[in-house]
C-alpha cells in the first residue's frame, strides 16, 4: 500500500525542530532515516498529522569520541556504525552489533536514533546500550535531558522520551567498553532477533568486576539479567555458562510466530553462553574479532 | 505539494509531489522508469533497491522528497549503447535471472557490492544479496552470475 496524507516539514535547525515539535502535539511523528516508520506508513499501521524529517537539521550525524565514551549522534546510519574507526577503537560491542541490523540496504539509510526511538524489544541498539551503560539524549523546547538506557525503554513501542522531544544523541559509555561480547539468532540474515544478547565487563586484575548482561527478543523491552551478570562476577571456571543457565532459569520469555517460550530459553541458554565466553576470552582491545 | 529536485541516472529531474509520494513511485510513475520493479512495498523483498548517492537503498522506504538534492542510480543506468553492464552480461551468461522481477534489485546491490567489495568471496556475496528475495531461479545461479560479475569488474580494474 501506499502512505496515507501527511503534512511535510523539513526544519533546518534544531530551534526550529523543537518549535514545531512543541506545537505539532501528540500526532505527528518525526522521520530519520525511515526504515521503521516507512513501512508503517505503507502498511497503514501510523496515520500521523505531521511527518518532520530530520534530514536538514545539522550536527545530527556526528561521532564524537573522547575520554574513551562515545557520543552518536541520532543520524548516524548503522552502516556508519559498523564502519567508523572511532566507533570501532571505543566501542567495539557497538560496531560488531551494527553489523546484525537488517541488510545493506537498510543499514545505509537508518539510523541509531530512529531504531531507539521506535523501540523495538528485538533491535540491536537497546541491549547495546544497556549492555555499555548508555544514555539517550533528548531536546525539546523546555531543554535539554539525558535519560538512562535503564530508563529509556518503557515498553514494545514505548520510551520514556515525550512527544515534544526528539533523540538527538546516544551516549556509549566507556567502562564497560573493552571486554564485551555479542551473540543473536536470526531465522534469516537481516531479520530481527529471535534472542540476542549483548554482555559488557569491567575487568580488575584479570577478574570481572562488574558485568552487564543485556538481551533482546525475549520481553516487550530489552531486559538487563542481574542473575547472568552475578554469576558472571562470581567468576567460577564455568562463568559463562554460569551466566547463560542463570539468564536462562530467570526470564520467562515471551511466545511469538517466531518461537514458543521453551525454544527461547534455550537460545537465551545459547546466546548467552557464547557472548559471556566472547567476553571473557577478550579481556582487553583486541576483542573485535568475535 | 513538496518541490523536489534530484539528479536520475546524471540527469537533473525537478518536481512538485505529494510528500507521501515514494521515491518508487516517484521514478515509475513521474519519470516512467520502471525497470525499478515494486514487489513487497515494506522493505523486504529488495526488488526496489535503487543507490542513492551511491549506497543502496530501499526506493519503497523513502519519500521521495527524502532524495531531494541527491544522486539517485536506477537499473536504467547500467546499460549504454545497447551494451550490456557487466553485471547484467554475467547475470545473463550464469542464468541468474528467470522472471526477471527482482533482478533490477538484484543488479544494484551488486553495483554497490563492485565499487565497495570486489574482492569479496561466496559467503560474503550471499550476505550482501540477504536482503534480496529471489521466487524462481534460486540462489546458485546468482551468487554464480555475482562471482563472474566481481571478476570481469576486477579484470577491467575500475571497480564500477
Amino acid at each position: 500500500m501506499k502512505p496515507p496524507r501527511f503534512a511535510y516539514c523539513a526544519p533546518q535547525t534544531l530551534p526550529e525542530l523543537l518549535e514545531i515539535l512543541s506545537e505539532a502535539g501528540d500526532e505527528a511523528v518525526v522521520l530519520a532515516g525511515g526504515q521503521s516508520l516507512l513501512p508503517m506508513l505503507n502498511l497503514r499501521l501510523a496515520a500521523p498529522s505531521h511527518v518532520i524529517d530530520l534530514d536538514r537539521v545539522p550536527g545530527l550525524d556526528r561521532i564524537d569520541g573522547a575520554n574513551g565514551c562515545v557520543e552518536v549522534g541520532a543520524m548516524v546510519t548503522h552502516r556508519r556504525m559498523e564502519t567508523d574507526p572511532v566507533v570501532a577503537a571505543s566501542a567495539p560491542l557497538a560496531r560488531c552489533a551494527a553489523g546484525f541490523v537488517g541488510y545493506r540496504a537498510i543499514r545505509n539509510r537508518g539510523t541509531v536514533g530512529g531504531s531507539v526511538a521506535h523501540a523495538d524489544p528485538a533491535a540491536e541498539w537497546p541491549i547495546v546500550l544497556l549492555a555499555l551503560d548508555g544514555a539517550v539524549d533528548l531536546a525539546s523546547v523546555r531543554g535539554w535531558r539525558s535519560v538512562a538506557a535503564e530508563d529509556f525503554f518503557e515498553s514494545v513501542y514505548t520510551t520514556a522520551k515525550r512527544p515534544d522531544e526528539v533523540v538527538t544523541s546516544l551516549s556509549f559509555g566507556s567502562r564497560f567498553a573493552h571486554s564485551w561480547g555479542f551473540s543473536e539468532f536470526q531465522r534469516r540474515v537481516g531479520d530481527f532477533a529471535t534472542v540476542a544478547v549483548a554482555v559488557a565487563c569491567v575487568m580488575e586484575s584479570g577478574e570481572v568486576a562488574e558485568a552487564r548482561v543485556a538481551i533482546a527478543g525475549v520481553a516487550d523491552r530489552p531486559v538487563r539479567c542481574p542473575e547472568a551478570e552475578a554469576a558472571l562476577v562470581a567468576g567460577s571456571r564455568s562463568a559463562a555458562s554460569d551466566a547463560a543457565a542463570a539468564a536462562r532459569d530467570s526470564i520467562e520469555p515471551i511466545s511469538d510466530i517466531h518461537g514458543s517460550s521453551s525454544f527461547r530459553k534455550r537460545l537465551i541458554y545459547a546466546e548467552t553462553q557464547r557472548a559471556a565466553l566472547q567476553a571473557l576470552r577478550a579481556n582487553g582491545a583486541g576483542a573485535d574479532d568475535g | 505539494m513538496a518541490e523536489l529536485s534530484v539528479s536520475v541516472n546524471g540527469e537533473l529531474t525537478a518536481a512538485q509531489v505529494d510528500p507521501r509520494t515514494l521515491l518508487s513511485d516517484y521514478l515509475r510513475d513521474h519519470l516512467g522508469l520502471t525497470g525499478t520493479h515494486v514487489g513487497c512495498e515494506h522493505g523486504y523483498c529488495g526488488a526496489c533497491t535503487v543507490l542513492v548517492d551511491g549506497a543502496s537503498v530501499r526506493s519503497c522506504l523513502t519519500l521521495a522528497v527524502q532524495a531531494d538534492g541527491r544522486s539517485v542510480d536506477t537499473v536504467e543506468s547500467l546499460a549504454s549503447n545497447g551494451e550490456l553492464h557487466p553485471i547484467q552480461q554475467a547475470f545473463k551468461e550464469c542464468h541468474g535471472l528467470q522472471c526477471g522481477f527482482c533482478t533490477p534489485g538484484l543488479l544494484m546491490s551488486v553495483l554497490e557490492l563492485a565499487a565497495t567489495n570486489p574482492g569479496c568471496g561466496r559467503d560474503e556475496i550471499r550476505e550482501h544479496l540477504s536482503g534480496n528475495v529471489c521466487r524462481c531461479t534460486g540462489y546458485h545461479h546468482i551468487v554464480d552470475a555475482v562471482e563472474a560479475a566481481l571478476n570481469s569488474v576486477r579484470e577491467q580494474g575500475d571497480g564500477s
